[in-house]
């Protein structure tokens, strides 16, 4: 396994960052050049930028957010919102971008999920699952009992085959499809998404910790790496996360409102026993050291060791 | 000021690798003309994208010649993830289709035998350059691949690195680099990287 990443998103509208509690609500936290640079150098491993209102009026994600936010960020950089085609996701990625994020168009048009990953190959594609808990599965307090009958393979429901009970929501959480969230991820990482940006709505802004279950029925459906996002208030939660299954954790409100730095985030995770990476120390004299791994460059690599 | 010549094709996404090397007070042109190629001080060949687009778009602009011509001199040149794998003979990605054919070895996918190992690899990991290497520093670099070279290739001195098995995260000789990472998007590890390239 990677180290985990740690992941500031900035949810964009006319340029300025803002945050909202379950996508209602959306209050000014900053520039977002300013922020994602603050980030990176706190120690963020990647910055996400998404335009919150980029759909539900029609238009694309701004290139000059993209393009002020790369001229100061040295990490990578995924941002999604409003990506009808591969159009769209070329000028992002020209601005800026490293990875795109898609949502409303690939539920409308699946086959945009293969043509990204034709074009740009997988690794740039990121589908962005906003999921929704529904009906019998509402309830908050039985998280770690749901997780573990999770990864046992979720049950079936009246949606068919191996289901679960979450369904994906469309159009920044205003349009609600009968579709289920687990069967969309698996489709759309046959289709050439590399990873899935997993967003759950009832826990978006509210600092409650992250839809634990959703990742369990999620990671046991897919091989791709999962960010898990929505709810995060405290590095515990992350640490629960990454136990549920997610690569990444992605958060908004808890470093734009300063209770937490990407720095003592890491810190607090390394004692809970989640590795993070470290920051880079240039090596003082290198002509001294031999590497560990260039000693253990004379033996042999078994046959089919990849 | 230094110059620096990114080789520009239709795949790929410039703009990580340009402004990377504008912070570090680089003078920077793209192009996609094998006699500028040829004659630059340094270039980049970058990479986002398929094994086969990327090879197309380097035969129809007459580039590999160039290319093949400046890393057989050991002019310095850094081919960056696919950039790297185009230095290949080949890749597994895209069967019969040739590569430049400066790194003896063809890229192969990843294949976890164990639970856990996601693909594509996709984050930060730890590369160990081996004794005698220059410019690729001991640190964590970012990774987001599906392929990568398994084996050293002949006359190359190997960065390595573990995932699922261990693979060739990089490849130094003298200012010529390959690196299946991505430098531009490594942070302060990257920097340090491409400072010593620069200087190389």
């Amino acid at each position: 396994m990677l180290p985990v990443r740690i992941i500031p998103c900035l949810d964009v509208r006319d340029g300025r960052v803002v945050k909202g509690v379950r996508f209602r609500g959306l209050a000014d936290q900053g520039d977002p050049g300013e922020l994602a640079h603050a980030y990176e150098e706190q120690g963020a491993d990647e910055v996400v930028v998404l335009d919150v209102t980029a759909t539900p009026e029609g238009r694309g994600t701004r290139r000059d957010t993209v393009a002020a936010v790369r001229a100061g960020l040295s990490v990578p950089l995924t941002v999604g919102g409003g990506i009808g085609g591969v159009g769209d996701a070329a000028a992002l990625l020209e601005a800026g971008a490293d990875k795109v994020a898609v949502n409303t168009a690939a539920l409308r048009r699946p086959e945009l999920l293969t043509d990204l990953a034709a074009r740009f190959g997988s690794q740039c594609v990121v589908v962005s699952i906003d999921a929704l808990r529904t009906g019998d599965g509402r309830t908050d307090s039985d998280d770690g009992a749901r997780a573990m009958q999770w990864l046992d393979g979720p049950p079936t429901n009246h949606r068919g085959a191996a289901e679960s009970p979450y369904e994906v929501v469309v159009l920044s959480g205003t349009e609600q499809l009968a579709r289920d969230a687990v069967a969309w991820a698996r489709e759309a990482v046959d289709r050439g998404a590399g990873e899935i940006l997993l967003t759950s709505i009832d826990r978006d802004g509210t600092r409650s910790g992250y839809e634990l279950s959703l990742l369990c029925a999620v990671r046991s459906a897919v091989r791709v790496p999962i960010v898990a996002s929505g709810g995060a208030d405290s590095p515990g939660h992350m640490a629960d996360a990454v136990r549920a299954g997610a690569d990444a954790v992605l958060a908004a409100s808890i470093f734009h409102q300063g209770n937490w730095t990407v720095g003592a985030v890491k810190e607090a995770l390394v004692g809970l026993g989640v590795e993070v990476r470290p920051n880079y120390m240039a090596e003082p004299a290198r002509a001294a050291t031999p590497s560990p791994v260039a000693a253990a460059g004379t033996v042999p690599v078994p046959e089919g060791t990849p | 000021m230094r110059s620096v010549t990114v080789v520009r094709t239709s795949t790929a996404n410039l703009a990580s690798v340009l402004t990377g090397l504008e912070r570090l007070g680089c003078r920077v042109r793209t192009t996609a003309d094998p006699r500028e190629v040829a004659d630059a001080d340094r270039v980049v060949l970058p990479g986002v994208g398929a094994f086969a687009a990327a090879q197309r778009a380097i035969a129809a602009h007459g580039l590999a010649d160039s290319l093949r011509e400046r890393i057989d001199r050991g002019r310095p040149t850094l081919g960056i993830c696919l950039g790297m794998q185009l230095m290949a003979r080949g890749s597994e990605e895209a069967p019969g289709v040739p590569g430049l054919g400066v790194l003896d070895g063809v890229v192969e996918s990843y294949e976890p035998g164990e639970e856990g190992w996601r693909v594509p690899q996709m984050g930060w990991n730890l590369v160990e350059p081996q004794d005698g290497c220059r410019i690729v520093p001991r640190g964590h670099a970012y990774f987001a691949n599906s392929y990568r070279l398994a084996t050293a290739p002949e006359g190359w001195l190997p960065v390595w690195c573990e995932y699922a098995g261990r693979f060739v995260a990089a490849v130094e000789r003298g200012p010529v680099v390959g690196c299946q990472f991505h430098p531009e998007l490594s942070g302060e590890y990257g920097r340090a990287l491409l400072v010593r390239w620069l200087e190389a």
